[in-house]
């Protein structure tokens, strides 16, 4: 069958990282069999575990669903940690600039930095145009210089992830920050710009739940990737050049347009993390605070067969991880939580490994 | 402008730069070959852990350091296996090994150490030695390595060889030329000298290992790599550069001000090699031609 074959290797992949982690568990003195069930049990026990699990998937849906759109097109994005830098501070720029008055917490007074005050129901929409179309542009670069000048995305979009980085601590550093802040963080955005926990509608759900509507966000950009790659004219065109881009140009698709229009819709996926992030959970921008998600991004890609439905289940995985590790680190007496990157390390090592069993149909890295 | 522009200043870039020096002629075996090496992060940190932990244990440098080289090499293997047997996308392959090095360091310090943050404080007497009062052995080994390269990838049999099999491995096998195994060899080397690079920031420039302690200085040597048009003695310079840029930054802290009274911020000196590489990909200095053969996988044709 179809589907058994698609989630065959990619499960295999995941047991034999397993099989190796537990081996370096091992090696270190500890009991792999209670390291992973401190690692897998705590996900799904209970009504905070599941939300939180749902909350780290939340980021990972976002930049696996852009790498894969860019993976279809036949392009790899290592760019989205930039990316959904560049877009979340946009979405806290827009939130600080129009947000109205806030509480300085550092000097302990009401301060207003804004041009205008906007309300919630303009400020939210305008938050997260800015992170969508501000990660769009980021993307868009590195897409225009392939398709222009032929430069690889690869490089291009590496060296773009550290000028975006630089960039946002330059401006949180000389512009955004409280003066006196000890933390490298915006001021924090104004009320109205605040998007709602979900914990406001299902009250049931434990108040220390960060999990917001951006979920649902990402939710709903998994089905749209799915209809815009699968069921419009325009998706179709941009896998033709994944597929393969001289039988494209022969039939009349332009493999450099393509490549644009990839790049700026990852882009706008990866954006999408700063909505999440800073209007749902922290309510201002902290410098470094993606844990390699744009890059985890890819992993969940892989893993995920490139599919929205594989990265949907892919991202809840390395969710379900990312939330066992602090039960690991806290409850083993010499295993640390940075087995979660180990483990994630080998399962996208031997996922690039199997694919030379799989990769006979489907898009194909252009070099 | 005296006070920036010193001797201080020149063993500053010097220093700075070996690390660099190492890691970018690493890749340029590894890229000459035909092999994309994203991971010179990783292999570094993997040197850079090892030598650490080893000079430690031991309270010997040299042991230390050829430790933290033979763990590059290691991992390279590693690598190479994916990368050349299994075909593996070089990028996400190279991605996999950096991602490994994020965590590993950490976890085996944390079980043995009992930190995962750092390994331990080395005493200063069981550092690399420095000669002249600032300059490392690990420096004067560095810029040795760059006529060493030189020759043996434009004068031997071997670096002929190897740069065929990046070039076109066709007709280098149709030749005679083993490439599968030139590129393991290649990688091994690379690993081998970008590890080298990361066990002199832990055990010559500093006296630990931290967490990701490199600092995307194996990102700043692919860029060297690619500035220098793949060719080692054009990697020095870029890295001594790129060196000068990385002591200037801290060298101008709260001297030299802008016009208007304020420091003149850190990180626009430091998106310089970025940016620098994208124009020259672009093609607007110059034109930057990566091997011809630079990430595909090569299946031998019965």
């Amino acid at each position: 069958m179809n589907i058994a074959r698609e989630i065959f290797w990619p499960l295999v992949a995941v047991l034999a990282a397993f099989v190796v982690g537990g081996l370096i568990i091992l090696l270190l003195g500890d009991n792999p069999i209670n390291a992973y069930y401190l690692l897998l049990s705590n996900s799904f026990g209970s009504l905070r575990d599941i939300g939180w699990t749902l909350h780290y998937a939340t980021p990972l849906i976002f930049t696996g669903l852009a790498v894969m759109v860019a993976f279809r097109c036949g392009l790899l994005n290592i760019g989205a940690e930039g990316q959904l830098y560049v877009g979340a501070f946009a979405a806290a720029w827009v939130g600080i600039m129009f947000g109205g008055p806030f509480f300085n917490s550092i000097a302990q007074q009401e301060e207003n930095w804004s041009w205008v005050s906007l309300p919630a129901f303009l400020l939210v929409p305008f938050c997260i145009i800015a992170a969508i179309a501000a990660g769009a542009v980021w993307g868009a670069i590195p897409g225009i210089l392939k398709a222009k000048f032929g430069s690889h995305e690869v490089i291009n979009t590496i060296m773009l992830n550290f000028v975006a980085s630089a960039m946002v601590a330059y401006l949180v550093q000389y512009h955004y920050k409280l003066p006196g802040d000890a933390i490298q963080r915006t001021a924090p955005i104004g009320d109205a710009a605040h998007i709602p926990k979900i914990n406001e509608y299902l009250t049931f759900l434990p108040h220390d739940v960060p999990l917001n509507v951006a979920f649902l966000l990402a939710l709903l950009m998994c089905a749209l990737v799915y209809v815009f790659l699968w069921k419009t004219k325009w998706g179709y065109e941009l896998r033709a050049v994944g597929e393969n881009p001289s039988a494209a140009e022969y039939g009349g698709i332009s493999p450099g347009k393509q490549t644009i229009i990839a790049m700026t819709i990852s882009g706008a996926l990866a954006g999408m993390v700063g909505i999440g992030e800073v209007l749902g959970k922290e309510h201002y921008l902290e410098t470094g605070f993606s844990a390699e998600w744009g890059f985890l991004g890819i992993a969940v890609a892989l893993l995920g067969r490139n599919h929205p439905l594989g990265v949907l289940i892919a991202a809840l995985f390395f969710g379900v991880l990312l939330r066992g590790q602090i039960f690991v680190d806290a409850f083993t007496p010499r295993v640390s939580k940075d087995l979660g990157w180990v483990l994630q390390a080998i399962i996208i090592l031997f996922v690039a490994c199997f694919q030379i069993y799989t990769r006979s149909k489907g898009a194909k890295v252009r070099a | 402008m005296n006070e920036v522009f010193t001797f201080a200043l020149i063993f500053a870039a010097i220093r700075s730069a070996t690390p660099l020096i190492f890691a970018g002629l690493g890749g340029l075996f590894s890229e000459r070959s035909g092999v994309i090496n994203i991971a010179l992060e990783g292999m570094m940190l993997a040197g850079a852990f090892t030598g650490a932990v080893v000079t430690y244990e031991t309270g010997n440098p040299y042991i230390g350091f050829i430790a933290g080289m033979i763990s590059g090499g290691l991992l390279a293997i590693i690598y190479a296996v994916a990368c050349i047997q299994f075909e593996a996308d070089q990028v996400v392959a190279g991605m996999a090994i950096n991602f490994l090095m994020i965590g590993l360091p950490s976890l085996i310090s944390g079980a043995v150490y009992d930190s995962a943050g750092s390994t331990p404080q080395i005493d200063k007497s069981n550092l690399l030695p420095n000669f002249f009062n600032s300059l490392s052995i690990a420096s004067i080994l560095a810029f040795a390595l760059v006529p060493a390269a030189w020759y043996v990838l434009y004068k031997t049999p071997f670096g002929l060889r190897l740069r065929a099999a990046g070039e076109n491995p066709g007709a280098a096998d149709a030749a005679g030329v083993r490439v599968i195994g030139l590129r393991y060899v290649a990688v091994v080397i690379s690993g081998l000298l970008a590890a080298a690079g990361g066990a002199y920031l832990s055990i010559g420039q500093s006296s630990l290992f931290t967490i990701s302690m490199t600092a995307g200085r194996g990102f700043i040597a692919l860029a060297a790599l690619i500035l220098a048009k793949w060719r080692p003695i054009p990697v020095m310079f870029a890295c001594l550069f790129f060196g000068f840029m990385e002591a200037l930054t801290i060298q101008i802290q709260g001297v030299v001000k802008l016009p208007s009274g304020e420091d003149i911020p850190v990180q626009f000196i430091q998106i310089i090699p970025y940016v620098l590489t994208i124009i020259v990909l672009a093609g607007f200095i110059g034109t930057s031609r990566a091997p011809k053969a630079l990430g595909i996988p090569y299946r031998k044709e019965n």
